[in-house]
């Protein structure tokens, strides 16, 4: 398949976009692969390159139920930030930016990655000692952050409610490597990438049974047939319970809650970074899609669901919270709004570790970070598959974290997944 | 909104109550072993389809509830009150 280029644009900008071919093959499934991922979300589908490429593993196979990019991959409202304080975290959402930075190369593919700025208001002096005590915690790791009094935030967001909001705004930490990219082009990216490297992408199939021989995994059962499989990852995101118990694994730290997210219709330039407002039980983040639309969210519907839609009490929260900190959003129009489920972990932290099962590997509870998450998660994840080990960096993302008494509580909510942001 | 049927309210919106969450787990006594804790407070079953759970009527008349609902539909079977001798004083009077 072509490499995409500036000429190839042009090319077929003369010829009729006629000169495109399929982005990735549409392969049946063989009867047996070294290495099966299931979920072609972000994360199994990153996997999957970077299997093939770190670690040049060649017969691998990713299966997903529906089709790529259908699940939290293309419902997320796009947030890439690394400001992040606990160690463990910290290196590993920096690794994250790092690869962001260069992804559309890595990848042939204009994933759209706009380092914009990150914006996260304070309202009160507490509330701006935690920030710079979290921002002086990421310079510990070399990522740069600042603080900004509230004479340059109306200089650089003018459109913020400085004169009648509830919670007064009087300042904000900002990441400027932070930003957004477009979903679904980064799902595309890896998938066509990992494609021309040999992956096969089987869509449509369903896993609906693990089959095991004592401790190990020996092939999975599928809409599509039987599958052989070597070595076997789970990147499923909110069905994370469900595939663990098909494995005969029981339990897991990890509910499954659905966000929900929204669009405007579209409107002439307006905000030119991400914008995040959280005070008390408010919170709120918004940024403005090269297409004009103003995306936006809050919080989750509070309640454990496995139901891809939500609830109107939150997009009523979700609205007042936008038009408390830009008015000017009040008679804006929404265009649509969806929601995801998301695989809520016990601390707000992933898992991407060994498990049981001598072959079978986790990569698990997202919350509602994982977007941001993608590159690293699959780079490690692909570690740890092929080295059977985990690197230093992800050491305590594993489910056995919390029998050692280790947290790792960004927010320090405590052992409630819903409160995890 | 999903609507909640409270055995001393009636049926009132989902927003009125807050939720708990898994009414399965059942917790160890003070002095038991740290495993047996660490499975009560960290691992959950995550139940596809119909889960015991909890809510409490905060903005009600403030009890807590134990209620049957399906996590992905949403559908409601049944409604308690969370508290087994209050639940018992119920069916008697029923
Ligand atoms: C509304 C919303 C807003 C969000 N906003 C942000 C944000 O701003 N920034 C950020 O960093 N993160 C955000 N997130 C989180 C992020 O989207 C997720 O953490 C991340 O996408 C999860 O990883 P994934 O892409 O691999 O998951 P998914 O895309 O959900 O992939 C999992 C795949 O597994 C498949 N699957 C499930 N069961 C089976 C089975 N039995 N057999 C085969 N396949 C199966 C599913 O169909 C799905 O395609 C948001 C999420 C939502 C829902
Ligand atoms: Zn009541």
């Amino acid at each position: 398949m072509a490499r995409y280029s500036a000429w190839t644009v042009f090319k077929n900008g003369l010829t009729g976009q006629k000169g495109w071919g399929r982005a990735w093959r549409d392969p049946e499934p063989k009867k047996a692969y070294d290495v099966v991922i299931v979920g072609a979300g972000l994360h199994g589908l990153a996997t999957a390159y970077y299997l093939a490429k770190n670690h040049g593993l060649k017969n691998i196979a990713v299966v997903e139920k529906g089709w790529l990019g259908g699940g939290n991959a293309g419902r997320n409202t796009t947030i890439v930030r690394s400001n992040y304080m606990m160690p463990g975290n910290r290196q590993f959402y920096e690794h994250a930016l790092k690869l962001w930075e260069e992804l559309s190369h890595e990848l042939n593919y204009n994933v759209m990655f706009s380092q914009r700025a990150h914006i996260s208001l304070f309202h009160s002096p507490g509330a701006r000692d935690a920030a710079a005590r979290r921002y002086n915690s990421m310079r510990l790791t070399d990522t740069p952050a600042e603080l900004w009094s509230l004479e340059q935030l109306k200089k650089e967001v003018p459109h913020l409610n400085y004169h009648s909001a509830r919670f007064p705004i009087i300042g904000a930490a900002v990441q400027k490597r932070a930003g957004t990219a477009r979903h679904d082009a980064v799902a595309w990216g890896y998938a066509r990438a990992a494609d021309q490297l040999g992956v096969d992408i089987i869509q449509n199939c369903e896993v609906t049974s693990v089959s095991r021989d004592g401790s190990q995994v020996s092939a999975i059962e599928t809409s599509r047939g039987t599958i052989q499989a070597k070595k076997l990852g789970f990147a499923v995101a909110g069905n994370t319970s469900r595939l663990w118990q098909m494995a005969g694994l029981g339990r897991l730290p990890i509910e499954s809650h659905k966000l929900q997210a929204f669009v405007s219709e579209p409107l002439k330039p307006l905000l030119d970074q991400v914008v995040v407002f959280g005070v008390g039980g408010a919170h709120f983040y918004i940024s403005q899609s090269d297409k004009g639309g103003m995306v936006f969210g809050g919080d989750l519907d509070w309640y454990k669901s496995y139901a891809q839609r939500g609830n109107l009490p939150i997009v009523q929260d979700t609205a007042e919270a936008a038009t408390s900190i830009l008015p000017c959003l009040g008679r804006v129009r929404l265009l649509r709004h969806w929601s995801g489920i998301m695989d809520m972990s016990m601390d707000g932290s992933p898992f991407i570790c060994k498990t049981p099962l001598d072959n079978l590997y986790l990569n698990a509870g997202w919350n509602y970070g994982g977007f941001k998450a993608s590159p690293a998660s699959g780079w490690y994840f692909a570690d740890l598959i092929a080295n059977d080990r985990p690197h230093e960096v992800i050491q305590n993302m594993d489910v056995k974290r919390f029998e050692r008494g280790v947290m790792i509580d960004e927010r320090g909510a405590g052992p409630d997944p819903k409160l995890h942001g | 909104m999903i609507r909640i049927n409270c055995p001393f309210c009636g049926e009132r919106d989902h927003s009125e109550f807050s939720y708990g969450g898994d009414a399965s787990i059942e917790y160890p006594a003070l002095d038991a072993p740290p495993e047996q804790w660490h499975d009560a407070v960290f691992m959950r079953e995550n139940i596809r389809g119909m889960q015991s759970e909890t809510w409490h009527h905060a903005s009600g008349c403030r009890m807590w509830l134990v209620v049957e609902r399906d996590t992905l539909t949403h559908e409601i079977q049944a409604v308690r009150p969370a508290h087994p001798a209050i639940a018992q004083a119920l069916e008697d009077e029923a």
